[in-house]
C-alpha cells in the first residue's frame, strides 16, 4: 500500500494554546480511517489544517509526495482532495442537482465561461453522482428545504465530483437518525472499497467508527494518544482512561 | 504653532458632536443590524428641535434643559419610526430595511420644511460661554472648551452603560447573537425599540450640542451622513472607543484641511477611510465579520430558471409595445422611456453585483457618471466623433472598476460598501474640482449624438436596442456557468472555495462587468442629455440605484428592471406636486411594508400561493 497523506509534528497555537500540538500521522491508499477523540480535543482543527482551511503554526503536510502546507483550499482540491464539513455549506439557491452539476463545472474548468444554460451543462453527469449517494429522486429540488441528512449525503456527491483520490470528511453523521448514520457510513465504505479513494473521517458515534474503520486514531488535548486498529485501540488503557476513566470500553460494538 | 493648537482644539470640539451622532448610527447597527441612512435626519430634526426650544426656555436653564429635552424627543421620535415603519420588515433579506430608512428620509425633509421653513436658523450663543479664551494668543470660543471638556464624560457615560449595565450587557449580547438573546427570553422587540430610541437621541443631542456652533437647515441631514458613516466604518462597526477616535481624527484633519489644502476638504475623509479599510479591513478597533456569522435573513432565494414559454411570450409582446411605442405616443413620452431604459440598466448593472454576486456596492454611481464623463470628455475638448466617444464609456467604466474593484474586493460585507462609496465619492470630486478638465458644477455641455441619432425616435431605438440588450446580456450570464459561480461564493464561500472556485476572483470579474454596463448606461445617458453634471456621480445617484433594486428586489432576477421602471413612473408624477418628497417617502414606506420581498418578489410568491410551489404542480 502507497502513503497517500502524510502529518508531520502538526501545530496550531491560539495565543499560546496549543489546540493542536505536535501531530503525525500517515494515511494509505485506499484506508478508511477515522480520528476520534472527546470534544475540544483538536480534531476540526487538525481537519482544517490538512486543506488550508487555517494555517498551522507548525508542521508539514503531504500530500501524494507533495507538500501542501499553507496552499488555499482551493489548491490542495485541485490536486484531488476532496472534504464535507461538519455543517454542510450547500448553494441554497440551487436545486440539489445544480449543486453537483457546479462542482462539475469548477472541475471541468469552465468557471468564467458564458456559454448558455448552465443547468444543462454535465446534468447526466451529476445525475450518476446523485445515484451513488441515492439522492437521483430529489435531484430537482431546492437545496434549501432538504432536510439534514440529505444536505450530508448532497455534500459527499459534490466531494466526489472530481474523483479525488483522498476525501476528508468532517463528522459526516453528525446530526443524523441512527439509521441514516449507518447507512451513509456503509455508503463511504463502499465507496472507499470500489473506487479506491482514501477516507479520513471525524467522527463522535463508536458505533460508526467500530464498525467501519480501517485504522482509528485518537486525539486528545491535542496530541494523539493512539493509532491503530480497532482491537489494539479498544485495550490502550490511555484511551480507555480519557473516554472512561478506565473500564472497557465500546463492549457492545465488540459484541456486535 | 499656537495658531496649530487653537485648530486642533477647534476639530476636537466639532468632533463632540460628530461622536454623539456616530455612536447612536454604531449601536443601531450593531444590535438591528439596519444601516440606518435616516440618522442624520434625526440629527437635522435635534438641530430644529433645539433651536425651538432654545427661544421658548431662556437662561442658563433654558439651554442646557433645552439640549435634554431635545434628545428626548428625538429618541421618541426614533422609537415610532421604529415601530411604525421597521418593525413590520424585519424578516425581510438583510439591508432592505435601508430603503425604509430612505424614505424616512424624503418624509423628515419635507416635514421639516412644512414645519420650518426654508431659512436657515442660526444657533443661539451659549449663555455664559459667548466670548473666547486666548490660549497661547489664538482666540478660542469658551463653548469649543466646553464642547471638548464634557466629550470625554459623554463617551464614558455611554461606554458605562454598555459595558456595566444590564442593558449594556443585553444590547451587547444582541450584537452578538440576537436569537440567542431572544431564546433567553428578553423581549427582542423592545430591545430594539430602546436601542433605535436611544440611537435617534444621541443623534438628536449631536444636532442640538452644535447649534451655538451652527445652526438648522435642510441640508444638515445629507451633509453629515456621509461624515457619520465614514467615522464609524474608520472606528470600526460596533466599537464606542473606535467611533471616538474616528471622529476626532476626521474632526480635526478636516479643521486642518480646510486651512491648508481647501480642495482636499469635499475627499478628505473619503481617503482617510479608503486608507484605513485597506489597511485595517475592519475599521481601527472593529471585529472582523465572519461572513454569514449573523445568519440568512428570511427565506432563501429560490433556484432561478430562465422564463417558461409564457413568460417569454410576454417579454417578446412588452418588446413588441416598445418598439412599436413611437408610432404612438409623443416625444415627451419617448424620453421618459429613454430615461427609464437607461436607469433600468443601471439598475440591471448594480442588481448583478448585488443580487446574484452578494456585494453591496454603496458607489455605483462611480461607473454610470464615470462612462457619461468618460465619453463627454473625450467629445469636449477633442471633438472625438460620437460613435467612437461613445464606445469610451463601458471601456472607461469597466477600467474604473478594475481599478476600484482591487481595493475593494477583499472586504466584505458594510465594509466593501463603504469602501466602494468611498472610491466614488473621489471620481465625484474629482469632477467636481478638477474644474480645468471637468468644468466642474458648470458640467460638459453641447454633448449630442451625430447626426443619424439626434432625432428622439433614432435616439429611442438606439437606446432600446443597446439598453435592453445589455439587460438580456446580464440574464444571459447570471444563467451561464459563470454566473453560477457566482452565486455559489455569494451561498457559500467556504464550500465554493473547497471545490475549487476562486471565489475573490469570480467576483472581480462580475464587479468589472457590472462597471462596464452601468457605464454602458451612462454613455446612452449622456447622449440623450447632451451634458453631464457631478450629480450623476454624487451619493445619491448611488442610493437611486440602490433603493430600486431593493424595491424590485434584490431575490428575484428582474428585480432591478422592474423597480426602476416603477419609480421611474412614481417620481415622474410626484414631482410634479409641492411636497413631493413626503409622497415619495410614504410611497416608499408603503411599498416596503406591504411587500416585503421587493415587488418582483411579492407577487412571485403572491402567485405560488394562489398556484402552488413548483413542486407542489408537479405532485
Amino acid at each position: 500500500m502507497t502513503e497517500i497523506l502524510r502529518v508531520e509534528n502538526l501545530k496550531k497555537s491560539y495565543d499560546g494554546f496549543l489546540a493542536v500540538n505536535g501531530v503525525s500521522f500517515s494515511v494509505e491508499q485506499g484506508e478508511l480511517k477515522a480520528l476520534i477523540g472527546p470534544n475540544g480535543a483538536g480534531k476540526s482543527t487538525c481537519f482544517n489544517m490538512l486543506m488550508g482551511q487555517l494555517k498551522p503554526t507548525e508542521g508539514d503536510v503531504w500530500f501524494d509526495g507533495e507538500k501542501i502546507t499553507g496552499k488555499l483550499p482551493r489548491e490542495v482540491w485541485r490536486r484531488g482532495v476532496g472534504r464535507t464539513f461538519q455543517i454542510t455549506g450547500t448553494y441554497q439557491s440551487m436545486t440539489v442537482i445544480e449543486n453537483v452539476q457546479m462542482a462539475l463545472m469548477s472541475h471541468h474548468g469552465k468557471l468564467f465561461s458564458i456559454q448558455p444554460r448552465a443547468w444543462k451543462l454535465y446534468r447526466e453527469e451529476a445525475f450518476e453522482f446523485l445515484e451513488t449517494v441515492s439522492m437521483q429522486d430529489q435531484a430537482d429540488r431546492p437545496c434549501s428545504i432538504l432536510a439534514y441528512g440529505d444536505l450530508k449525503r448532497l455534500e459527499l456527491a459534490i466531494a466526489l465530483t472530481h474523483r479525488p483520490r483522498l476525501l476528508l470528511m468532517d463528522e459526516p453523521t453528525a446530526g443524523m437518525a441512527p439509521s441514516a448514520r449507518v447507512e451513509l457510513m456503509q455508503l463511504v465504505a463502499d465507496i472507499v472499497r470500489d473506487q479506491g479513494v482514501s477516507v479520513l473521517f471525524t467522527e463522535h458515534d463508536m458505533d460508526v467508527v467500530f464498525a467501519h474503520a480501517h485504522h482509528i486514531m485518537v486525539l486528545n488535548r491535542g496530541e494523539l494518544i493512539a493509532d491503530g486498529n480497532a482491537t489494539e485501540v479498544r485495550n490502550n488503557p490511555q484511551v480507555q482512561e480519557v473516554y472512561l476513566g478506565g473500564g472497557t470500553l465500546f463492549k457492545e460494538a465488540e459484541d456486535a | 504653532m499656537a495658531f496649530l493648537f487653537a485648530q486642533f482644539l477647534t476639530g476636537l470640539a466639532n468632533a463632540s458632536s460628530l461622536f454623539l451622532v456616530a455612536s447612536g448610527l454604531s449601536l443601531i447597527f450593531g444590535v438591528t443590524r439596519i444601516v440606518n441612512f435616516a440618522h442624520g435626519s434625526f440629527y437635522m430634526l435635534g438641530a430644529f428641535i433645539g433651536v425651538t426650544l432654545m427661544e421658548i426656555l431662556p437662561g442658563h436653564f433654558g439651554f442646557w434643559g433645552s439640549i435634554l429635552l431635545t434628545g428626548l424627543a428625538v429618541g421618541v421620535i426614533g422609537a415610532f419610526v421604529e415601530i411604525v415603519v421597521l418593525r413590520p420588515i424585519y424578516r425581510a433579506p438583510e439591508l432592505f430595511q435601508l430603503v425604509a430608512t430612505f424614505g424616512v428620509i424624503l418624509v423628515i425633509q419635507d416635514l421639516a420644511l412644512m414645519i420650518w421653513g426654508a431659512e436657515d436658523r442660526l444657533g443661539p450663543r451659549a449663555p455664559g460661554l459667548r466670548g473666547v479664551w486666548r490660549i497661547f494668543g489664538e482666540p478660542v470660543p469658551k463653548y469649543d472648551i466646553v464642547l471638548i471638556a464634557i466629550t470625554p464624560f459623554i463617551l464614558f457615560a455611554l461606554w458605562y452603560l454598555i459595558t456595566k449595565t444590564r442593558v449594556g450587557v443585553l444590547v451587547r449580547a444582541a450584537t452578538q447573537d440576537r436569537e440567542m438573546v431572544g431564546a433567553l427570553g428578553v423581549n427582542q422587540a423592545w430591545l430594539f425599540t430602546g436601542v433605535f430610541a436611544l440611537g435617534s437621541a444621541l443623534a438628536g443631542w449631536g444636532g442640538a450640542l452644535q447649534l451655538p456652533k451652527g445652526g438648522a437647515d435642510l441640508l444638515m441631514d445629507f451633509n453629515i451622513i456621509g461624515a457619520v458613516f465614514v467615522v464609524v466604518v474608520i472606528g470600526g462597526m460596533g466599537s464606542l472607543p473606535g467611533a471616538f477616535i474616528a471622529a476626532v481624527l476626521i474632526s480635526v484633519l478636516n479643521v486642518l484641511g480646510v486651512t491648508y489644502i481647501p480642495q482636499s476638504t469635499l475627499v478628505l475623509m473619503f481617503v482617510v477611510m479608503a486608507i484605513v479599510l485597506i489597511i485595517r479591513p475592519y475599521g481601527l478597533l472593529g471585529r472582523e465579520e465572519v461572513a454569514g456569522e449573523h445568519g440568512q435573513v428570511g427565506a432563501p432565494e429560490t433556484p432561478i430558471r430562465p422564463y417558461g414559454p409564457t413568460g417569454q411570450a410576454v417579454i417578446a409582446a412588452l418588446l413588441l409595445v416598445l418598439a412599436a411605442l413611437p408610432l404612438v405616443v409623443d416625444q415627451f413620452v419617448l424620453i421618459l422611456m429613454i430615461d427609464m431604459v437607461v436607469f433600468a440598466l443601471f439598475a440591471a448593472s448594480l442588481h448583478f453585483i448585488l443580487g446574484t454576486g452578494g456585494l453591496v456596492s454603496f458607489g455605483h454611481a462611480a461607473f454610470f457618471g464615470g462612462g457619461a464623463y468618460a465619453a463627454a470628455l473625450l467629445v469636449f475638448h477633442t471633438g472625438t466623433p460620437m460613435e467612437l466617444a461613445f464606445l469610451f464609456a463601458p471601456l472607461a467604466a469597466g477600467l474604473l472598476a478594475l481599478g476600484i474593484g482591487w481595493f475593494c474586493i477583499r472586504l466584505t460585507g458594510v465594509y466593501f460598501a463603504m469602501l466602494t462609496l468611498a472610491f466614488s465619492q473621489l471620481v465625484w470630486s474629482l469632477a467636481y474640482q478638477w474644474r480645468a478638465v471637468t468644468r466642474g458644477d458648470d458640467g460638459l455641455v453641447n454633448i449630442w449624438p451625430s447626426d443619424w441619432l439626434s432625432e428622439t425616435i433614432p435616439y429611442y431605438y438606439f437606446t432600446l436596442i443597446l439598453g435592453i440588450g445589455g439587460i438580456l446580456f446580464l440574464r444571459h450570464v447570471i444563467h451561464a456557468p459563470f454566473g453560477y459561480a457566482l452565486r455559489a461564493g455569494r451561498d457559500s464561500p467556504r464550500q465554493a472555495e473547497a471545490m475549487g472556485i476562486n471565489v475573490k476572483r469570480v467576483q472581480y470579474a462580475a464587479f468589472a462587468l457590472a462597471g462596464v454596463m452601468a457605464g454602458l448606461a451612462g454613455g446612452i445617458f449622456v447622449f440623450s442629455k447632451g451634458s453631464v453634471f457631478p450629480t450623476e456621480l454624487e451619493i445619491a445617484a448611488s442610493f437611486d440605484a440602490l433603493i430600486v433594486v431593493f424595491l424590485g428586489g434584490v431575490k428575484t432576477l428582474a428585480g432591478g428592471v422592474v423597480g426602476a421602471g416603477f419609480m421611474t413612473m412614481v417620481e415622474d408624477w410626484l414631482t410634479r406636486l409641492e411636497y413631493w418628497r413626503l409622497l415619495l417617502g410614504l410611497v416608499i414606506i408603503a411599498v416596503v411594508i406591504i411587500a416585503p420581498e421587493g415587488i418582483v418578489g411579492s407577487i412571485r410568491t403572491a402567485w405560488n400561493k394562489y398556484r402552488g410551489t413548483e413542486e407542489e404542480i408537479a405532485k
